[in-house]
């Protein structure tokens, strides 16, 4: 019998980890969309939460410091790694996103400081929700400056 | 010039690693010793050949040879020195070599030891440790070389290479780009070395692991041998999060110290199988269970530490970390899918030998319990990885990539951790091989009255939130077991030898420093969890634009502007903005003076927000400066936060070094204490 009973509290165990995975994915996943996913999905996912990736557009970053209101737009980048590849890295798929007037953009709206990494051509991901104005309140900001880190090469090649 | 030379230095050391792994497997497979010995010392010769690339990138770095491309990506001339030293790991070129030069030197020291009594795994660890190096050198050869240089051909292109291509001269640019300043924290400076001790000192117990497999010498020789190592491995690995942890709370400006980012994930996961590893392993050497179960764990760290590499260094995941997509990710991929198949092969292969030498009866035993303790450490294992892995399984199901956040992992793991705490009470209390509810209750009934009374202390005088009141009663349960258990230990040994309790407090944790160690890393624990209970559960905030005189309060606490100020400093191309706030308790007394600061760093063109910060055991006030008015300093705008209880985090994690080091301290004569511990023999032939 004493098998059985450290089966049945193996099974026990299990059976809670399970559960605790599966509802807590329920619970709180959100989709992942790049700026045309958005767009195709449009009010479909009003309301859900939704997580976005674009690039960020430096001239449009607005920041009203009394309120703590922050808003930019993003402009669509490709989701997929190869499709980033193709267009040269992360660094330069965000600056073709940038530049390209015809791209998609989204707007977003967060409240709170001011991240340090928000520049022209960070690739923001914000959490949040898509409001019936099609504005994006964000809630949560994550940026990556890649530029800093890899694939540089020095001013002067790009200006010859 | 010198950076060629570096990577011939990085090609010679790639080629010894390479023939240490075939002179090793020669020589042990036709029992040549000699060969063996030509590894060992193939072996060793790695160390001061990556110690030598190692020396002359940081001398390109202090130097500022710009037309390295390594050394324009993370330093410029306005960085101190000290600066260009640590951005030797500020990319990801460097800190794969960073990575190796460690590697080799642990494995230098590994196979520096006596071996007398473990010929027959010297080969083997020899292997496994040079193939891990081999490959990281590798990486750095073939993909990511710190020593790229810039060249300019004809039509005036400027490229990096590792030859100089034809018809090309050497380009150097004037200034490098300069170190992210975000990383420029000390807390940053010391946690990648850190995280890094900890994952590369991982491989020595698996390298250890797989040459008991292969020998088939699977008694806990391997277990005994690499122990102090776990505990070492462990301690940088927990450092190096929790210095990652302080300095998100330092620098990252948004008050919090974790956030459950795919490359924080990557970090914890193999301490989280570490941790089940080191409980794990005691049941191996007291009762001769879970063989199986160890060299799982062992193996599964192994290659989560390497997966925690591949994951801080590749595109797959995004994460506030930001390392960019490199080509290396799937060799990576290769690299743990071949190194886990053969090492499960290998477990299956030997399965027999590996069979307990007793069986569990009691589901309250010491044995029992820990077992829970390990399934519990798998489940948060599994959730993290569930998480961070469950973007790719959801657009590969349907088509639709699908995150988790914060919440995902909070809600996932809250249960399973407030039941390792409830373990962490009861099974220092229960009896190897046999416990029933009733002796356990003798035992404990005195601690969990105890912890009631506190809890409703904590109801009556602190908070009614019921998550708070649960996990501060489990919190004290677990103080008051140890200390209950620590006391009764050191009363009874000043009873018998005399000694007054203090003498018997310092022998007794000197006679079993394992076990008094891991009761101090018990309460360490529970300090940092009344921190982050603290923080979680009671953080408040508030902001405001405020003039000169002006105040906000929170939570009891006023925050009074009182002036701000701008100054360039060229030297260090910086321009600072500081403001000088005052903080008054409830009663108006002035507890001090807070300077939060926006730091603009001209190199990278990167503001860098500090707090400033007013510590206390209670409470922390932590005030961003967010904005203000250059000319007339009218409307500044603050934003602040109160974090009760954060500080009990950071006591508790210079309590757990404490731990730790109590723990693994060397034995005045390892090989003696071993033999007298030692009661079951090596028993490999008699195991099944």
């Amino acid at each position: 019998m004493t098998i059985n009973k450290f089966v049945i509290g193996g099974f026990l165990i299990l059976g809670a980890v399970v559960f605790l995975i599966w509802s807590s994915t329920a619970a709180t996943s959100e989709y992942f969309l790049t700026v045309d996913e958005l767009n195709a999905k449009g009010a479909d996912v009003l309301d859900r939460n939704l997580r976005v990736s674009g690039a960020v557009i430096g001239e449009t970053i607005k920041y009203d410091a009394q309120t703590l209101t922050l808003s930019f737009e993003v402009a669509h980048v490709p989701a997929e790694q190869a499709l980033i590849e193709d267009e040269g890295g992360l660094a330069e798929a965000l600056h073709q996103a940038v530049i390209d007037p015809a791209r998609a953009r989204l707007k977003i709206v967060y409240v709170g400081p001011m991240p340090d990494l928000l520049r022209h051509e960070a690739q923001a991901i914000v959490t949040g929700k898509l409001g019936a104005d099609g504005v994006f309140h964000a809630d949560e900001l994550l940026l990556k400056c890649p530029t800093k880190y890899e694939e540089a090469v020095p001013e002067q090649s790009a200006s010859r | 010039m010198i950076a060629d030379f570096g990577f011939g230095v990085l090609l010679v050391a790639f080629l010894a690693s390479l023939y240490s792994v075939i002179a090793a497997l020669y020589g042990e497979f036709n029992k040549i010793p000699a060969m063996v010995e030509s590894a060992r010392r193939a072996m060793l010769l790695t160390w001061p050949l990556l110690t030598l690339a190692a020396g002359i990138l940081v001398y390109l770095l202090v130097n500022d040879h710009y037309e390295v491309k390594f050394v324009y990506e993370v330093t410029s001339r306005a960085m101190p020195t000290y600066l260009k030293v640590t951005a030797w790991w500020g990319g990801q070129a460097g800190s794969l070599l960073f990575w190796s030069w460690l590697m080799s030197a642990f494995a230098s020291l590994v196979t520096l030891r006596k071996w007398d009594r473990d010929r027959e795994f010297l080969p083997w660890v020899i292997v496994v440790a040079s193939v891990t190096l081999a490959f990281f050198i590798g990486m750095n050869l073939f993909f990511e070389n710190p020593f790229r240089q810039f060249y300019q051909t004809f039509n005036n292109e400027i490229a990096a290479y590792t030859f100089q291509p034809a018809n090309s001269i050497l380009f150097t640019p004037a200034d490098g780009q300069g170190l992210n300043p975000l990383l420029r924290h000390p807390g940053m400076i010391i946690h990648p070395p850190m995280l890094y001790l900890g994952f590369v000192s991982f491989v020595i117990p698996y390298a250890f692991a797989m040459a008991a497999l292969i020998t088939g010498r699977t008694d806990d020789r391997w277990i005994r041998l690499t122990r102090r190592w776990t505990l070492w491995a462990w301690l940088f690995l927990s450092a190096g999060l929790v210095l990652g942890g302080r300095w998100a709370y330092d620098v990252l400006g948004w008050g919090g110290y974790w956030g459950w980012d795919p490359v924080e994930i990557a970090a914890f996961m193999p301490w989280l199988t570490g941790t089940a590893f080191l409980h794990s392993v005691m049941i191996q050497e007291k009762r001769g269970m879970f063989k199986h179960w160890n060299m799982l764990l062992v193996i599964l760290t192994y290659d989560l530490v390497i997966f925690g590499t591949f994951l801080t260094r590749s595109g797959v995941l995004s994460s506030v970390h930001a390392f960019a997509q490199s080509a290396i990710g799937p060799l990576f991929f290769a690299f743990i899918g071949i190194t886990l198949i053969t090492s499960v092969a290998l477990i299956i292969y030997r399965w027999d030998l590996l069979k307990s030498e007793t069986q569990m009866t009691s589901l309250l035993s010491r044995e029992a319990l820990f077992l829970l303790n390990n399934l519990l450490f798998m489940s948060i294992l599994v959730v993290c990885f569930w998480g961070v892995i469950y973007p790719l399984i959801s657009e590969l199901f349907t088509g639709q990539k699908v995150t988790v956040g914060p919440p995902f992992y909070e809600r996932a793991t809250g249960p399973l951790w407030a039941t390792l705490l409830l373990l962490m009470g009861i099974a220092p209390l229960s009896a190897w091989g046999h416990s029933t509810l009733k002796t356990l209750g003798r035992a404990i009934w005195i601690p969990a009255f105890g912890a009631v009374i506190v809890t409703a202390a904590l109801f009556v005088t602190y908070t009614q939130n019921v998550f708070a009141l649960v996990g501060f009663f489990l919190v004290a349960l677990v103080i008051l077991v140890t200390i209950y258990e620590y006391g009764r230990g050191a009363y009874a040994r000043s009873r018998s030898q005399g000694e007054n309790i203090f003498t018997a407090f310092w022998n007794l944790t000197g006679r079993n420093r394992r076990r008094y160690g891991g009761y101090i890393i018990h309460l360490s624990m529970m300090l940092m969890a009344i921190g982050i209970l603290g923080i979680e559960l009671f953080q408040v905030e508030t902001q405001g634009t405020l003039a000169v005189g002006d105040s906000l309060q929170l939570s009891g606490y006023t925050v009074r502007y009182k002036e701000v100020a701008s100054w360039d400093n060229p030297g260090a191309g910086v321009n600072h903005t500081r403001a000088v706030v005052e903080v008054y308790d409830k009663n108006g007394n002035l507890l001090g003076n807070l300077h939060p600061r926006k730091d603009y760093y001209y190199d990278t063109q990167q503001p860098m927000t500090i707090p400033g910060q007013l510590a206390s055991l209670k409470d922390e006030v932590y005030v961003l400066l967010i904005d203000w008015e250059p000319i007339t300093p009218v409307g500044t705008t603050f934003k602040i936060f109160v974090n009760p209880l954060v500080n009990w985090l950071w006591l508790g994690s210079l309590l757990f070094l404490v731990g730790v080091i109590i723990a693994a301290w060397p034995d005045k004569d390892p090989e003696r204490v071993t033999v007298r511990d030692g009661k079951r023999v090596p028993q490999a032939s008699a195991a099944d």
